[in-house]
């Protein structure tokens, strides 16, 4: 019922939107004084509320970034927690102004939903997982024929679960939930025998089951997930801003500057380092963008670079203890490329 | 305006056009409409202008398109080679199946606990009183909850199902039947049925013309269970017992085989049941209250027993004031039955829900939503209105 309320509210509010008023979403931003973020409704990592209630996670601190980038303050953000179900509908609707949820970036997506993707926040894959003290003997996903999954909902997830079932001729049974709480709850309740997400996804699932050393995570990965920041279409000013927030994210690590040693940055000779600061003279690079030029210093001032928010909230500083992988640097073996600043 | 011509022949006095009652209220009627009509032209001319502005595809080509998901419970068959419009329709049969048995059991319980309400008897009494304030005070969702996690999702798995006798189990994945496998000779087992149940319908026609005309009486319930049960039996038997059984057993990870009843539709189900029964329940005491004491007596002087005059004279007339609130609890059920997306049972929200994400087409997911319920609402309605005039007291 909730649902098809807030569906119909949706398409109400894309039926009643007032044609120009979402031509500048700056201009919006600006003039409630805050950026309106959606996220996740409580995947570790990315974005849940810690037990203070205050949003913690690597997609949370992208909106903060931005938020810091526009107003100097990564407290001028709202969080809009979204299922997997309502979260394209929010975006388009205009009931948020960036969709920083791990989003997997797809063609349709791109096209058929009227969303931009500003770049690729966490490149990653999508894994399974079982409990290992009760279904022993198996360590391959290709064992799983006959087995219950657990997915989510109207995600790429699941439909990445049916091609691959499909094409290496198993049957399984879907367990399907629209909330991300209701699929844990019901894996951790034994009523599936096998969890499947993203795989970062699982390893903060993980974290939360009753005997979280029992369970085990396969190690095939049946797709690519490159999850990122989205807007809507129609607003290349707003796609510019949250896509260059992020690559200034990049570059910022590239160039080694950080949160500590920002200030010493601001007076680095080094003109690659002037140009992302603003420090150079007569720059324009960031009032171009509708921002100000010091807008990277303080996204970086506020939340890192985004080395550090990687480490911060799923690296080796937090509790999943992700290693960098493919979400390194390009010149570290990465894939993490910031595009040239100038 | 200015000239009024809207006097009356002869005596009636001239009236300006303007204060004429009944050209007002044309008027203001036009008015209404045409602002009415606006209203609709504006909404869908922004919605276009939006969509298209925001690149977003519409209309219902995407029904055509793949799936590329799978849904767990389904009654026809259902893969993600299928398209958008297979996996909605899906989705209606579950909404359809549920509010079907849910419409029935919630009846028969319902009825149990309203006359046990009327029960002289202290106990039943009470028990059947605590029943409906529990359940008709508590949200619908909740219901499905308790029964969801607090029922089902506690059973044991499925290396410990619980064994139930003929080949039966439960566990925390469900309740497993034996299937049925018909062999050789099999339909005529059906066409015993049939012949049986067409047989019962004339002589209930007989024994009452019977008894109308002679007074006497015939035993038609239990000839009824010899026809229906006996004639399948009779063929079954002479067929040479052409039935085998699948059942249930165990493999890696589930029981496979036999027939499983999903946890998430028997939380479904039993919850819808209980929740409306509650609410049947007060219907059919007040309906029962509302026949005139009168009528009771009058039965009891004819020399009724209670349960026949319950049945026979009561019951009838109660139907009368039963009916109409009942059209709106069934009503109620089957909307009910969209709160299955908060456990995860396939039903037309939860497939066009997924539908709706893959492809985006909230706009037009939503409309097949609203008339899709609108119709399975109309047609019960519709149905319970015929049943109603023909129950309706027919006066002469």
């Amino acid at each position: 019922m909730k649902n098809i309320v807030k569906a119909l509210l949706g398409s109400a509010a894309i039926a009643m939107m007032a044609a120009p008023a979402s031509a500048a979403t700056l201009d919006d931003v600006k003039a409630k004084g805050h950026v309106q973020c959606g996220v996740n409704t409580g995947l570790i990592g990315f974005s849940a509320p810690d037990d203070q209630g205050n949003w913690k996670g690597l997609d949370v601190d992208f909106c903060r970034a931005v938020a810091a980038a526009i107003f100097d303050d990564p407290e001028a953000v709202e969080f809009t927690p979204l299922s997997a179900k309502d979260r394209f509908t929010a975006l388009q609707s205009g009931e948020v102004d960036v969709l920083s949820r791990n989003t997997t970036w797809t063609i349709s997506r791109d096209t058929a939903l009227g969303l931009n993707f500003a770049g690729v926040t966490y490149y990653d894959g999508q894994g399974f997982m079982i409990n290992a003290k009760k279904l022993e003997g198996i360590n391959s996903a290709l064992q799983l024929s006959g087995a219950a999954v657990c997915v989510q909902a109207g995600t790429t997830t699941e439909l990445n679960l049916a091609d691959y079932f499909k094409a290496n001729n198993m049957e399984y049974s879907p367990v399907v939930f629209e909330k991300f709480e209701e699929v844990n709850a019901a894996y951790d309740a034994g009523r599936c025998d096998v969890y499947t997400t993203d795989q970062s996804g699982l390893y903060a699932v993980r974290l939360n089951l009753t005997n979280p050393d029992d369970h085990i995570v396969l190690p095939e990965i049946i797709s690519k997930e490159p999850l990122g920041p989205a807007v809507r279409h129609g607003d290349d000013q707003w796609l510019d801003i949250v896509k260059w927030v992020y690559y200034a994210l990049v570059n910022a690590e590239e160039l080694g500057i950080s949160q500590a040693n920002l200030e010493e940055k601001m007076n680095s000779d080094n003109p690659e380092v002037r140009r992302l600061l603003g420090t150079e003279e007569g720059s324009k690079l960031g009032t171009d963008l509708g921002l100000t030029n010091d807008f990277a210093v303080r996204a970086i001032k506020h939340v890192g670079n985004y080395g550090e928010i990687f480490e911060r909230n799923v690296g080796a500083e937090s509790p999943l203890k992700i290693s960098r992988g493919i979400n390194a640097l390009w010149t570290k073996g990465g894939l993490q490329y910031g595009m040239p600043i100038r | 305006m200015a000239t009024p011509q809207s006097t009356v022949e002869g005596a009636a006095p001239r009236v300006p056009l303007f204060y004429d009652p009944r050209v007002r209220g044309i008027a203001y009627q036009v008015l209404v409409f045409a602002g009415l009509i606006a209203l609709i032209y504006w909404i869908i001319g922004n919605t276009t202008a939006n969509l298209q502005r925001a690149n977003i595809a519409s209309g219902f080509d995407f029904l055509q398109g793949r799936a590329g998901f799978d849904i767990g419970d389904s009654l026809v068959e259902f893969s993600s080679d299928s398209t958008y419009g297979r996996a909605l329709f899906v989705g209606f049969l579950n909404t359809l199946r549920v509010a079907i048995v849910g419409i029935i059991t919630a009846t028969i319980i319902g009825f149990i606990i309203g006359i046990g309400r009327l029960s002289k008897n202290w106990l039943i009494n009470r028990i059947c009183l605590v029943y409906v304030e529990v359940f008709r005070n508590i949200p619908p969702l909740l219901v499905i909850f308790f029964w969801y996690f607090g029922v089902l999702s506690v059973l044991p798995l499925p290396r410990e199902s619980i064994d139930l006798p003929f080949g039966s189990y439960l566990n925390s994945r469900g309740l497993y039947f034996p299937r049925f496998l018909w062999g050789e000779g099999a339909w005529l087992v059906l066409v015993g049925l049939v012949l049986g149940i067409v047989f019962t319908f004339f002589v209930r026609r007989w024994a009452h013309r019977r008894q109308m005309a002679t007074g006497e009486q015939f035993p038609v319930f239990w000839t009824s269970v010899a026809l229906i049960g006996g004639l399948p039996l009779l063929a079954f038997v002479v067929t040479g017992l052409p039935l085998s059984f699948e059942f249930p057993e165990l493999s890696t990870f589930n029981l496979r085989g036999g027939i499983q009843v999903r946890p998430e539709f028997l939380a479904l189900y039993l919850a819808l049941s209980f929740y409306t029964a509650a609410f049947i329940a007060e219907i059919v005491r007040a309906g029962v209250l509302g026949v005139s004491h009168g009528q009771s007596e009058a039965a009891q002087a004819l020399g009724l027993r209670s349960s026949q005059s319950m049945r026979l004279v009561i019951i009838p007339q109660a139907l009368r004031i039963i009916i109409p609130p009942l059209t709106s609890q069934y009503l109620n059920l089957t909307k009910n039955s969209s709160l299955a997306v908060a456990i995860g049972y396939p039903d037309l929200v939860a497939t066009g829900g997924t539908t709706l994400n893959q492809t985006g087409q909230a706009i037009e997911v939503v409309a097949i939503w609203l008339v899709v319920y609108l119709g399975l609402s109309l047609g019960t309605a519709g149905l319970m209105n015929w049943y109603n005039a023909r129950m309706a007291l027919v006066e002469r």
